[in-house]
């Protein structure tokens, strides 16, 4: 019967972590972090064969293209 | 039945709001509370958005879940990337939200809630979330195309080079405008600075932990941030209440001008992962929670308005700017009525997110309804004052003086009363040595949020910390938009720059970045510096710049709209975009024209030169200046003011005339009237041959 019961904890714990998980991705994409995941999920999905950036790279660029041009924020 | 059922809801709807409506424009008793103006732009906006949005999006655009989105066709994970419809809201929301519509409807309470109550209400549903929304779908059309590309390629390269340049120079008043109403909350408060100047080092440690202690933790490295600027409230709390620390850190406005402007420059060069970007992270957390507070602080304690449903200043008369009820209040507040710099982010990065092109109406029309609300809701907390401590703050010391005596006088001869001994308590009260003429709007819109605040929670004794947790927020998210607004501006100085000198384009050569980061800071910091020393304010003269510009850029984007209608074969629902277009000439016009050349000094700016020359002329000095040197530079501000308002009136004309020629050779059959959206593609595998 524990044995049982240390299951199920460990799975509303997994479940849990896995919601705030999700929450936190949404709240990360409504404030624009540039979202290294999903690019490399794309490169590897869509284009086999080249690497994707580094990580540090990825984020220079995301970072540079929001700040260099009108349209990303308003008054 | 269940049809029945929903026509009879939108009926009462619509019955409740017109009520709510009519109550709020024939109500004329002492107070009225804010229920009544919720109700109304509420139902207003559910109806705007079920029934005209729904017209734009079925009968123009026609928008189809089946065909293919920039995002989709496009997808490469970093631009174009399909993303859920309620991240591209909050993610748009965030983007078009700042401190406009917080500050022009505070500004605008002058004429009495009425004005500003409609012209919100009405321009944002016919107006401002239209806007928004046909040009969201246009740009989704084609690719995600910018305003400046989509002006060029439908109307006409003329149009194209003029709506470029314009962004400039509504970039420029912007900033300077923006800085001013940050330099007048933050003068002479050693709280105040002491807590917006803790969060350029807290932003840097995040910066730093972003980038080498946990790369990409960018909710940890807020979390910290949002703690620590909340301990960073009490430090300036505590240096505000020691005698040797306090006058160190009280600062004239010329001081604190000059620090907003090197911050900028710095903000402009210093690369943007230590400063810039943890700093946007920060403000977006900030803004999200102060719009949720502001809304939660109205709602629980539905605060009755004092000031009047219309003043005595909708003749023109008065204090925190010149110029009647029209045109100004439809210039004043810009932002959550209609405010053109949104249809930058409209065709920027939102077009470029969406994954179902049905999104677009929710998250192009609905989020400027939600921004709408904001800017009700600022309109409430600056109403809720009692109307002689609103005119005591956001009128400038040339009409109330510089004593809590003259400024009671000055109140009561305007028909309000005043206890000179309250406002010195209230200002004791939130922790300041002064409230007089601490113009901007920035100041009342804190103390009326404070008031609202402590009413849920903490009582008087709070006030003082939720008043300066109000300025911090403003500050900070103004500031925000100062050091973006910069290094943006910088960019388009060495974009355009390099078609007059080439070396100042290249991007990574580090003279060319601090030169040009220079040069807009130069140009900014003009019209800011100019501001914080003129006797009447600065605010008179700059806000009514900055609305006319924004107005402009919506003139624009609705000029592009309605040749996309024109060009799809839609000319007969051009009526969408004409009406408002129509209106904004009307009072961009207006309003530029009263600026240049009224005869009253106080608004018109060749008129208030003359009025100055006069002085020079026979000996004397206009009050509030020191020297004949100061005079004439004071002539020289009035005639640059005078040309910006020219050159953005002749912008209007330009890209009108250019849109007129363009609509005719269409619409005369001279040139096929041939749509540039991306063919009908649909995601799906077709079957078939």
């Amino acid at each position: 019967m524990p044995r049982e019961r240390s299951m199920t904890t460990r799975e509303l714990v997994q479940a849990t972590r896995e919601r705030v998980e999700r929450a936190a991705c949404v709240v990360r994409r409504i404030i624009g972090v540039p979202d290294y995941d999903r690019y490399v999920a794309h490169v590897r999905a869509r284009h086999p064969g080249t690497e994707p950036l580094a990580y540090e790279e990825f984020v220079r660029q995301r970072l540079a293209d929001r700040y260099n041009r009108p349209g990303t924020r308003c008054c | 039945m269940s049809k029945l059922v929903r026509a009879g809801v939108w009926a009462i709807v619509a019955l409740v709001g017109t009520a709510a409506f009519a109550r709020i424009a024939l109500y004329r008793g002492e107070t009225i509370n804010a229920a009544w103006l919720l109700t109304a732009a509420l139902c207003v906006y559910a109806i705007a958005y079920r029934f005209y949005s729904k017209l734009i999006a079925a009968k123009v655009f026609a928008l189809d879940a089946r065909r293919s989105t920039p995002a989709v066709r496009l997808d490469d994970g970093r631009d174009f990337v399909p993303t859920n419809r309620w991240v591209v809201f909050g993610h748009h929301f965030a983007a078009i939200a700042g401190p406009g519509p917080l500050v022009g409807p505070t500004l605008a309470a002058q004429f009495g809630y009425l004005p500003g109550v409609i012209w919100i209400i009405v321009g944002v549903a016919l107006g401002g979330a239209v806007q928004d929304f046909v040009i969201l779908c246009a740009s989704v059309r084609r690719n995600g195309k910018s305003l400046g590309q989509m002006a060029r390629e439908e109307i006409g390269p003329v149009a194209g080079a003029t709506a470029l340049v314009a962004v400039l120079g509504i970039m420029i008043v912007l900033l300077a405008v923006l800085a001013l109403v940050v330099v007048n909350a933050l003068k002479s408060s050693p709280w105040g600075i002491v807590t917006i100047g803790l969060t350029i080092p807290i932003a840097m440690l995040m910066g730093v932990y972003l980038r080498w202690i946990r790369p990409g933790r960018v909710l940890e490295a807020s979390a910290m941030g949002i703690v620590l600027i909340i301990a960073a409230l009490f430090v300036g709390r505590s240096v505000s209440e020691n005698a040797t620390l306090a006058p160190a850190f009280t600062f004239s406005g010329i001081t604190v001008a000059i620090a907003v402007m090197v911050y900028s420059f710095t903000a402009s060069v210093l690369p943007v992962w230590l400063l810039l970007a943890p700093r946007d992270y920060l403000s977006a957390f900030v803004k999200i929670g102060v719009v949720l507070a502001l809304a939660l602080g109205i709602i629980i304690s539905l605060p009755p308005l004092h000031m009047p449903a219309l003043t005595r200043f909708t003749d023109g008369t008065g204090p925190v700017f010149a110029g009647k009820v029209f045109p100004f209040a439809f210039i004043t507040i810009a932002c959550g009525a209609i405010s053109g710099f949104h249809a930058l982010v409209s065709s920027g990065t939102t077009p470029k997110m969406l994954a179902s092109e049905p999104d677009a109406r929710m998250i192009g029309y609905g989020s400027m309804l939600m921004e709408s609300l904001v800017a009700v809701m600022a309109l409430i907390a600056a109403c809720a004052l009692t109307p002689g401590v609103y005119f005591a703050i956001n009128a400038p010391a040339g009409a109330i003086g510089t004593t809590a005596a003259s400024a009671a006088e000055a109140v009561r001869h305007w028909g309000f009363t005043l206890n000179p001994g309250d406002m010195e308590a209230l200002a004791r009260q939130v922790g300041e040595k002064t409230l007089l003429s601490r113009t901007g709007g920035a100041p009342s819109l804190a103390l009326g949020m404070a008031q609202l605040f402590a009413n849920v929670l903490g009582g008087g004794a709070a006030l003082a910390i939720w008043y300066h947790f109000a300025i911090m927020f403003e500050a900070l998210f103004i500031l925000t938009t100062l050091d973006a607004g910069t290094r943006v501006g910088r960019f388009m100085i060495q974009d355009l720059g390099k078609h007059l000198w080439a070396p100042i384009g290249r991007p990574a050569w580090y003279p060319a970045i601090v030169l040009s980061s220079a040069l807009i800071v130069a140009m900014w910091g003009h019209f800011l510096y100019q501001g914080v020393i003129d006797p009447l304010g600065g605010i008179n003269s700059l806000w009514p710049l900055f609305g006319i510009s924004n107005q402009l850029l919506a003139a624009v984007a609705l000029c592009v709209a309605t040749t996309v209608f024109i060009k799809m074969g839609k000319v007969r629902y051009s009526f969408i975009t004409l009406m408002p277009l129509a209106w904004l000439t009307i009072v961009t016009m207006a309003a530029g024209w009263q600026k240049m050349f009224s005869p009253d000094p106080t608004l018109g700016f060749i008129s208030h030169a003359k009025v100055i020359q006069g002085q020079i002329a026979s000996g004397a000095l206009p009050a509030g200046v020191a020297t004949v040197a100061a005079a004439r530079r004071m002539i020289f501000n009035d005639y640059l003011d005078a040309a910006v308002a020219a050159f953005f009136m002749v912008s209007v004309v330009v890209i009108l005339a250019d849109s007129f020629r363009e609509w005719y050779v269409v619409l005369a059959g001279r040139k096929p009237a041939v749509s540039s959206e991306v063919p009908f593609e649909t995601p799906f595998a077709v079957t078939g041959d």
